[in-house]
């Protein structure tokens, strides 16, 4: 089935130098092992073509029910260099939430949180 | 020692909200109150303010506020850290002083952490077989040496503890981690030592929730924007430190916001790297060992943090000058709103090329349609109205001003149904760019004053 990371996750975005991170974080407990599946670093760089010229990493954070992501090379230079309107990358969550994802579990996706 | 201390963040950036400072003073009991006011591109603006006038180079907010903080704290025994002293932490200290002789303050001790500044020791340094590479391209500085503006030292919360530890009520200092500015006073309270790495680690981890003020209290909340109550009055986030390094994040009763499980995940994962190595001057702070759990309304626990021991390597922060920017926009209405938008830009860009005129790059970005997630954004038929955004980067100062005179000819020589230039000509600014590195520990020292008055 498809389904959007959006409902399934939230995230945060930010900046350090050229570089961005998002943290993803699962709504629930029970679809951490779907972002860990399913949302690999290769995942990710596809999705951002044309925005991260750079590589993508990926840590996991399973206390946290979390994954969180380096884009490198992703904000036009960073900091003042940037021309970007969003220099700082902190749309960029919002920008990985857009992302659907085909999975082979059967879920009943609510779009509710954990807490 | 104290069972528990509270420890109240009250801005996140030179920039946040005025009134928090005051909420986290009146709303409720603390005994700390941390304010982060360095930016990186804040240190190089410092700087700038500091050659034109020596009594400047610190955040100016600080004076104003203390005017209305200062008989709070008095009254109630609230000590404030801050790094709101940013090139000139002691001119911050007098600038708060005086302040505190006009309201009749006598008996007020103020401490400043000196030594961060290496500006002037550079040569020194590099001379001393220090290269100051940096940290991550490799390169030397010598490429760039000439045209640095701001050089500074990471400190920690170790020069805080002993300005705390020396009777200060006010701690005042230049570039220091946010992190520090929170575990200072859990060190200080607690007498925990150098070695007791899952406590250190976890007052860092408690400085990286308070950092970013609103932010851990249901600001910028991705999860469930709608669920948070009253933002117009948010209360900031508040970290409630035990001995055990056991910390509970909450807020103030009656203030708007939210502290949940998933408001402080959301801030743990801001800004880091690789998250089992989250390194301060004070310890290597692991975030995978972190464990929260709901403990009542707006309380969150924060337990479980594991640390190791810190690095011998203080990091670096230097920015230098590296060619000049300009942006302008225009906005252009239905119909054809997105079409006509291109339009101007390719005539713009053909006007600048028929100058000769010459740039690192051109950015061009429809904000309203894809400035933010931009190959990802999807077409929407036709927009009512789209606001041109075109910037240029170049190392020619003239250029780049000669661009910001060729956006307004477009309203009259351009496509139809065009507006917003009422801010006049984009003007160059300033490529702050950054270099960071690692310096020895043993290289530099802090250094701490105390002063009473």
């Amino acid at each position: 089935m498809k389904i959007r990371l959006l409902d399934i996750a939230h995230a945060r975005s930010g900046d350090k130098g050229d570089t961005a991170n998002i943290g993803v974080i699962a709504r629930r407990e029970e679809y951490y092992p779907l972002l860990v599946k399913y949302l690999s670093a290769e995942r990710v760089r596809v999705h951002f073509a044309g925005i991260v010229l750079g590589r993508v990493e990926r840590f996991e954070l399973p206390n946290l029910g979390a994954l969180n992501f380096l884009l490198h090379e992703a904000l036009g230079g960073g900091g003042t260099r940037s021309l970007k309107n969003d220099a700082q990358g902190k749309t960029l969550g919002s920008a990985m939430l857009r992302m659907e994802l085909d999975i082979e579990e059967q879920l009943i996706v609510r779009g509710d949180n954990d807490v | 020692m104290k069972e528990r201390i509270r420890i109240a963040s009250g801005q996140g950036f030179w920039g946040d909200l005025l009134t928090a400072p005051l909420d986290q003073v009146t709303k409720g009991e603390i005994d700390y109150l941390v304010m982060d006011y360095l930016a990186e591109v804040t240190m190089s603006i410092l700087q700038k303010q500091r050659a034109k006038n020596p009594a400047l180079g610190y955040a100016r907010d600080l004076v104003p506020l203390m005017e209305q903080l200062l008989p709070l704290l008095v009254k109630k025994n609230i000590r404030v850290i801050t790094n709101g002293g940013g090139v000139n932490p002691l001119a911050c200290r007098d600038a708060i002083f005086a302040v505190a002789r006009t309201l009749g303050i006598s008996g007020l001790s103020i401490g400043v952490v000196l030594g961060d500044d290496i500006l002037g020791r550079l040569g020194d340094l590099r001379g001393g077989g220090m290269p100051l590479k940096n940290m991550e391209t490799g390169e030397d500085l010598g490429a760039v040496i000439d045209r640095v503006m701001s050089a500074n030292v990471y400190f920690g919360a170790a020069p805080i503890v002993e300005a705390l530890g020396r009777g200060a009520a006010i701690v005042i200092t230049g570039r220091t981690t946010d992190t520090g500015l929170t575990l200072a006073p859990m060190v200080h309270e607690f007498g925990w030592k150098a070695g007791d790495w899952n406590r250190f680690a976890a007052g860092t981890v408690a400085g990286h929730i308070l950092e970013c003020g609103g932010q851990a209290s249901g600001g910028n909340f991705s999860a469930d924007w709608r669920a948070v109550p009253d933002l117009a009055h948010i209360g900031f986030p508040i970290a409630e430190a035990s001995p055990d390094g056991s910390v509970a994040i909450t807020k103030h009763r009656g203030t708007g916001g939210l502290v949940s499980v998933q408001t402080v995940k959301e801030q743990l994962l801001y800004e880091i790297g690789n998250p089992a190595e989250y390194i301060t001057p004070d310890c290597i702070a692991d975030f995978t060992t972190i464990q929260l759990s709901p403990d009542g309304p707006d309380r969150v626990l924060v337990r479980g943090v594991k640390g190791r021991p810190a690095t011998d390597s203080y990091k670096v922060s230097m920015s230098y000058l590296d060619g000049y920017t300009a942006a302008g926009t225009l906005t252009y209405a239905w119909p054809d709103a997105l079409e006509k938008g291109r339009a101007a830009d390719e005539i713009l860009r053909r006007r600048m090329q028929d100058l000769g005129l010459r740039f690192e790059e051109i950015r061009t970005e429809f904000l309203g349609y894809n400035s933010c997630h931009g190959p990802l954004a999807v077409p929407q038929g036709e927009v009512n109205e789209v606001v041109v955004r075109i910037g240029v980067r170049g190392k020619d100062r003239g250029a780049v001003e000669r661009f910001g005179k060729e956006i307004a000819p477009l309203i009259l020589t351009g496509p139809p149904s065009v507006t917003g230039f009422a801010g006049g000509r984009p003007k160059p600014s300033e490529v702050i760019a950054y270099w960071p590195a690692l310096l020895p520990k043993s290289a530099v020292q802090p250094e701490v004053v105390v002063k009473t008055i």
